[in-house]
């Protein structure tokens, strides 16, 4: 295999691992933390109010965004990285 | 200076901003037109994309929603933003790279197929179409509302509007006009929560304050004999919740006029800071609604329930006036009771029925906030509800004229002639969705969710794998495309209430909101079994899918 063809393949690996750990957090803060272990969670107090309330209707929003944004700052340096930068 | 004032005001200076934007932003080319020269920056683009997706379901049903599911409704706030997670790292940079116009094209040309394209316009428009035609009710019932003018006029005023710069402007028009929608509605949005928050905590930040507010709310309600209010699935289901959820974030992921946002960026690095930029202004937002939701209910269980309906407050007396407010004295003490069940059924000894969509709107009024904070609501709900119906007019229009114009029915048509055909399908789109808000099928409301579910059924699959996977052949994706969206249809039209047949629901006992996630798998399966056992597609396909997952080259959208 060429080298310039391995190293796109590379990438394109790195880039998919990078996939599947944010997607694992997505599921988990989408569907088991507030579906499956809100009920628990609602024992403990934050803000004032049941902590898994909080995680459903706000908490696991800004754990969406910080995915965004995790996954755009690699991504950008990956493509510096392996020369396949616009 | 009366309400009526300032929100006369309010409304012809926002309006006035959308035209000079548009005006200013004229565009000749369908390049300018379709995708805004892809010379927007990424910041105004997120900004631009989260005052497109922000609708009228958003800024004034949602919220309402919430007030009455309670945790549960955790479901509209990560469904509607968990899809921009898989937006942004399964389709955007990928679609950005590939470069066409629109949905539809990216379809046919991975798909080597003109059929796999009308069927992808076809489903882009039924979609877009439903869609749009709740935006228009929405902004008939605002005006209608203030105004006090009859709802028909409340349409056709909100007709006038967006087809006057969405025909003007195209997408370049769009965009920066729906950066200026975005900074009114947020702006709209957060003043009452902040003045709520501080009126009942003392706190001026609503997403600090609500879960607070919630544990209150929690013993007042137990006592009138509802479930707590922070309690999972009290109203749904755990499976349905789940599936809701689900259905609303992969359909967030396959709505074409989402996606087409992210082309009108100059790079792949651009797309995908857009999605960066579009969740934090879509999160300001979300974030606030469930705070929104809780103050709402404690002010209107602490202002009215348990009270004389003689001494109810001003803003009860002209809720009541419009019908979505009602109070029934059933046991004919005089007192406002609040108790589970329907107020209509005679059996529960509820006596008070409140439509969720007026939550948002009487907020401002409930908590007693001054006039003008009133005004800014009501211009905040129009540019939600305007600012989502170009953006869907557009696809509308490019599916038209382009997918299917363009394409098939006249190849050498000439720019000028396609921007014709592409204007005129959008005034044709305005007059058809006005038509439907001022005599709205009973379900316009719903439609808003099941359009989500009928994109997820669609688009989701077909766009994934034909990214991911290169052996995805045509047949595979036009298989799978049909079978979802018309499993999803055909479950929608038998269950939902209210459309037509009124089956129960007989798939597990779904709801219909939840049934395109079901309709998504079925396409999933479909597409992966029938493309391997089709021939695989040609080899410069198989290039071509591997091109697009290195960004360098993008280049700019080809016209193709």
């Amino acid at each position: 295999m060429e080298p310039e063809r391995e190293a796109l393949e590379a990438y394109w690996k790195k880039n998919l691992t990078l996939i599947v750990i944010l997607l694992a957090i997505w599921f988990t803060f989408g569907f088991i933390v507030p579906y499956f272990l809100g009920p628990w969670l609602n024992q403990f107090t934050f803000l004032g109010g049941p902590l898994g309330f909080w995680v459903a209707q706000n908490g696991s929003i800004y754990v969406f965004w910080i995915l965004i944004l995790v996954y755009a700052l690699q991504m950008n340096r990956l493509d510096q990285r392996f020369g396949v930068r616009e | 200076m009366s309400l009526q004032i300032w929100i006369l005001l309010a409304v012809v200076l926002t309006f006035g901003l959308y035209i000079g934007i548009a005006i200013w932003a004229r565009v000749s080319t369908t390049k300018g037109f379709y995708v805004a020269g892809q010379g927007v920056p990424p910041f105004f683009n997120g900004m631009a994309t989260a005052g497109d997706w922000m609708s009228a379901a958003s800024f004034i049903s949602m919220s309402g929603l919430i007030a009455f599911l309670g945790f549960d409704g955790a479901m509209y706030l990560l469904g509607w933003t968990g899809g921009y997670v898989l937006l942004a790292v399964l389709l955007a940079p990928y679609l950005r790279k590939f470069g066409r116009f629109t949905v539809p094209a990216f379809i046919g040309d991975r798909y080597y197929s003109s059929t796999a394209r009308v069927v992808a316009a076809l489903c882009a428009v039924a979609v877009s179409f439903t869609y749009v035609a709740g935006q228009m009710r929405g902004a008939g019932i605002v005006f209608s509302r203030f105004l006090e003018i009859p709802i028909g006029w409340g349409v056709v005023v909100g007709m006038a509007m967006v087809a006057f710069y969405a025909v003007l402007g195209g997408m370049k028009g769009i965009t920066y006009t729906q950066v200026a929608q975005y900074a009114i509605l947020i702006t709209a949005f957060i003043i009452p929560a902040v003045g709520i928050s501080l009126e009942l905590t003392g706190s001026p930040v609503p997403q600090v304050a609500f879960p607070q507010v919630a544990a209150q709310l929690d013993l007042i309600i137990e006592d009138l004999g509802f479930g707590a209010y922070t309690s999972p699935f009290t109203n749904l289901s755990q499976l349905d919740v789940i599936l809701i959820t689900m259905a609303l974030m992969c359909g967030t992921a396959g709505l074409p006029h989402v996606i087409i946002r992210f082309y009108t960026t100059r790079t792949v690095r651009g797309a995908r800071w857009t999605g960066v930029f579009a969740l934090f202004f879509i999160a300001l937002l979300y974030t606030t609604a469930p705070a929104v939701a809780v103050f709402a209910k404690f002010n209107l269980v602490e202002t009215v329930v348990g009270e004389p309906y003689e001494e109810r407050p001003e803003w009860f007396r002209t809720w009541e006036d419009t019908g979505l407010l009602e109070f029934r004295d059933k046991n004919a003490d005089g007192i406002i009771d609040f108790a589970p069940g329907a107020m209509r059924d005679p059996a529960s000894d509820n006596e008070l029925f409140v439509d969720p969509d007026i939550i948002v709107l009487a907020n401002p009024e409930i908590a007693n906030l001054p006039d003008w904070v009133i005004a800014i609501v009501v211009a905040g709900g129009l540019a939600a509800a305007l600012s989502t119906a170009s953006g869907l007019l557009l696809v509308i229009a490019s599916s038209l004229s382009h997918d299917i114009f363009k394409t098939y029915i006249r190849p050498k048509a000439s720019e000028r002639e396609e921007l014709l055909v592409a204007r005129g399908a959008m005034l044709g789109a305005v007059a058809l969705a006005g038509i439907l808000g001022v005599y709205p099928p009973a379900f316009v409301g719903e439609v808003v969710a099941f359009a989500f579910g009928l994109a997820a059924a669609s688009f989701f699959p077909a766009i994934v794998l034909g990214i991911f996977d290169p052996r995805t052949t045509r047949e595979g994706a036009i298989t799978g495309m049909l079978a979802g969206i018309t499993f999803t249809a055909f479950y929608i039209i038998t269950v939902a209430p209210g459309i037509g047949i009124g089956w129960d629901p007989w798939f597990f006992g779904i709801s219909p909101q939840g049934i395109g996630t079901v309709g998504m798998l079925l396409s999933f399966v479909l597409t992966v079994v029938v493309s391997r056992l089709t021939p695989p597609p040609p080899p410069e396909i198989q290039g071509l899918v591997e091109r697009i997952r290195y960004p360098r080259g993008s280049g700019a959208a080809i016209d193709h």
